[in-house]
């Protein structure tokens, strides 16, 4: 098998770019699709529109000069009443071949928190994407699989928004498996994998 | 037809479908089965449950489920003082966890815009290595022993228990360390610290030696591991990994080589890579950061600069004690940093460090308090299980253990 051709970089090599370089790459091509760009110690903030997200990252990994490759982190932030919209979805990008890092951002208002899937551009977006909808509630439009990750299905709320109590009690769970049915067939959630879909099995369950 | 299901492109999160009973034939019975593995089970050394769909033994479908040792991490650290997280980094990856704690160290570093000096740094970078190796160690043994070969995890063991020694020696503690301090260190090494070091390393070679004899050209141990979950580079990229998963599929990235922290420049090293991106390239590419971390210690014993561990700023690090007590400065200064805590300026920081599984970051947001407002880990381990999946459907039941194995996926660090 041949492997690929990522040249990684290292800070001596000829082909990294300067955040400066970077910044004014970003400022000189895409500057429909952002609002701002700063560099914040030693790393490159990007403001987008949440409306711009796909576009702006569709964009950036055919970019032939920055060559993003990896997405690396999709977090968010809760900022409660200190900002007029509530949350705000942070990206983390690095380029291996250019020692290019971005972090982009995007405001989310509280009443609607969605923001399109990158699902389609890089396969870590799957994981990363429900973990955020998990802690924060983060809707993440055209996501094939946005389920809950960390906690249980039944778990009510985000524990990561800021008015998510400390100690928050939750409503107690019915014994989802009792121990009749304790196979390994029962313990398969509905819907989870696609079994028995045409015919019942010959045992009838 | 391995071969086969290997090259189909599943997509994200899609169930396969590709494959319902009326290929393999209506006339027989031949119904998938599921087989479901774990959340508590011998060979997943961690929580993670894994429901496989069956045809015979080849995997179908497999569905990972995560978030079983989930503890809060996140929230809870947006109670405590910057320094009082420290306790719970030591609990992400619970095998290296100084690795953790240096990593968080340095993103509070970054945030308040100083550096340490230069003997801290060196320390750090000794310590780091030494967790890495007890980390692979750990996972290789681990492995071996899940393949039955457990005279070999006898011996990792023992080459890890000669590291822990050093490193109990040095902290006072084997496994929640708690060792970073931001600003410095808990302590400086102790007196004959390298002779002993020399001594452990020559234990840890001659063992790991032995295992390299062991594993590396077993009949058995290659014909589980080689060609199983072969993942290529541009899919590593894709899913997001990295660290030992990423560079055995022949991609040399490497935090400490990319972007160098804590004087990683300072050291030559080599990046070592796989050609196929199997479990068995995962495998050697740990066994020879072994001895490229070996070296990177040595070299920053032989070089070790002197000078203090800590910083002298007092709304950094505490006041050493004779001040605390017999000035009122000291104690004013002391009073304040235990009450309110390290107060970095407002802003947002993403540092990334190499940790034993891939790149570990801690992205940070101040609000200018002495707690930060916001904490998320980028956790190479959870990130990693998403690719699970993938590298399992079409392989067999009995490569779910090496693969799982080869992913090291440690449960703190993944569920947090």
């Amino acid at each position: 098998m041949d492997n690929l051709s990522v040249n990684v970089a290292t800070p001596q090599s000829p082909q990294a770019l300067s955040l400066e370089q970077v910044l004014e790459h970003l400022a000189a091509t895409f500057s429909t699709l952002i609002i701002s760009a700063h560099i914040d110690r030693n790393h490159v903030v990007v403001q987008i529109d949440k409306a711009q997200v796909l576009p702006f990252f569709t964009e950036l990994k055919n970019d032939k000069k920055l060559q993003i490759n990896a997405l690396m982190s999709v977090t968010g932030v809760d900022w409660m009443d200190s900002r007029d919209d509530r949350y705000e979805v942070v990206y983390h990008l690095l380029s291996m071949s250019t020692l290019a890092r971005l972090r982009v951002k995007a405001a989310l208002p509280e009443h609607k928190p969605e923001v399109s899937t990158l699902t389609s551009l890089w396969h870590s977006a799957n994981f990363m994407e429900r973990e955020a909808w998990d802690m924060l509630g983060i809707v993440f439009t055209g996501h094939p699989d946005l389920r809950r990750i960390l906690m249980y299905d039944e778990f009510k709320g985000h524990p990561l928004r800021k008015d998510y109590p400390l100690q928050g009690k939750q409503p107690r769970v019915a014994l989802r498996y009792p121990e009749v049915e304790n196979t390994a067939r029962q313990m398969v959630r509905s819907g989870l994998v696609a079994i028995n879909k045409k015919k019942p099995s010959v045992e009838g369950v | 037809m391995a071969k086969e299901l290997l090259n189909v492109d599943f997509g994200v999160g899609g169930l396969a479908t590709f494959m319902k009973p009326h290929q393999v034939g209506d006339d027989l019975h031949s119904d998938t089965m599921i087989l479901n593995l774990g959340p508590t089970h011998p060979a997943t050394h961690g929580t993670i449950r894994i429901v496989a769909e069956l045809i015979g033994e080849r995997i179908v479908d497999a569905e990972v489920e995560v978030g079983y040792l989930h503890r809060g991490f996140e929230k809870m650290c947006e109670t405590v003082d910057y320094n009082q997280v420290m306790p719970y980094t030591d609990r992400l990856n619970y095998v290296s966890p100084i690795i953790n704690n240096i990593g968080w160290c340095l993103t509070v570093e970054k945030l308040l815009g100083v550096e340490v000096p230069k003997r801290a740094q060196y320390i750090r970078v000794i310590m780091s290595e030494i967790s890495r190796i007890s980390d692979h160690l750990t996972c290789l043994g681990a492995s071996a022993m899940e393949l039955g070969a457990f005279t070999a995890m006898l011996y990792y063991m023992q080459a890890r228990e000669y590291l822990w020694e050093l490193i109990e020696e040095v902290t006072g503690a084997r496994l929640t360390i708690s060792y970073g301090r931001v600003g410095g260190l808990k302590d400086d090494l102790p007196q004959g610290f390298a002779s002993r070091m020399h001594k452990a390393f020559e234990g840890v070679r001659r063992h790991v030696d032995n295992c390299d004899r062991l594993l590396s050209r077993n009949r058995i141990f290659m014909d589980r591991m080689c060609d199983v979950a072969v993942v290529t580079g541009e899919e590593a990229i894709s899913y997001g990994l990295t660290g030992p998963m990423l560079r055995a599929s022949g991609v040399a990235y490497d935090v400490r080589k990319s972007f160098p922290y804590s004087s990683y420049e300072d050291f030559s090293f080599e990046i070592p890579t796989g050609t196929k991106g199997d479990s068995y390239d995962r495998f050697s590419v740990r066994y020879q950061e072994i001895e490229q971390s070996l070296r990177i210690c040595e070299q920053a014993m032989k070089n070790m600069p002197d000078g203090p561990i800590v910083l002298s700023d007092p709304h950094i690090c505490l006041t050493p004690k004779d001040q605390v007590y017999n000035s009122i400065d000291g104690m004013i200064t002391h009073f304040e940093l235990v009450i309110f805590g390290v107060e970095p300026p407002v802003g947002d920081v993403y540092l990334p460090v190499e940790g034993g599984n891939g790149e570990l970051a801690f992205y940070t947001v101040s609000d200018g308090t002495g707690k930060p407002y916001r904490l998320h880990v980028r956790a190479p381990a959870f990130i990693h299980m998403g690719i699970m999946r993938k590298m399992l459907l079409g392989a067999n039941v009995s490569d779910v253990v090496p693969t799982f194995g080869m992913v090291n996926m440690i449960g703190g660090e993944c569920d947090r």
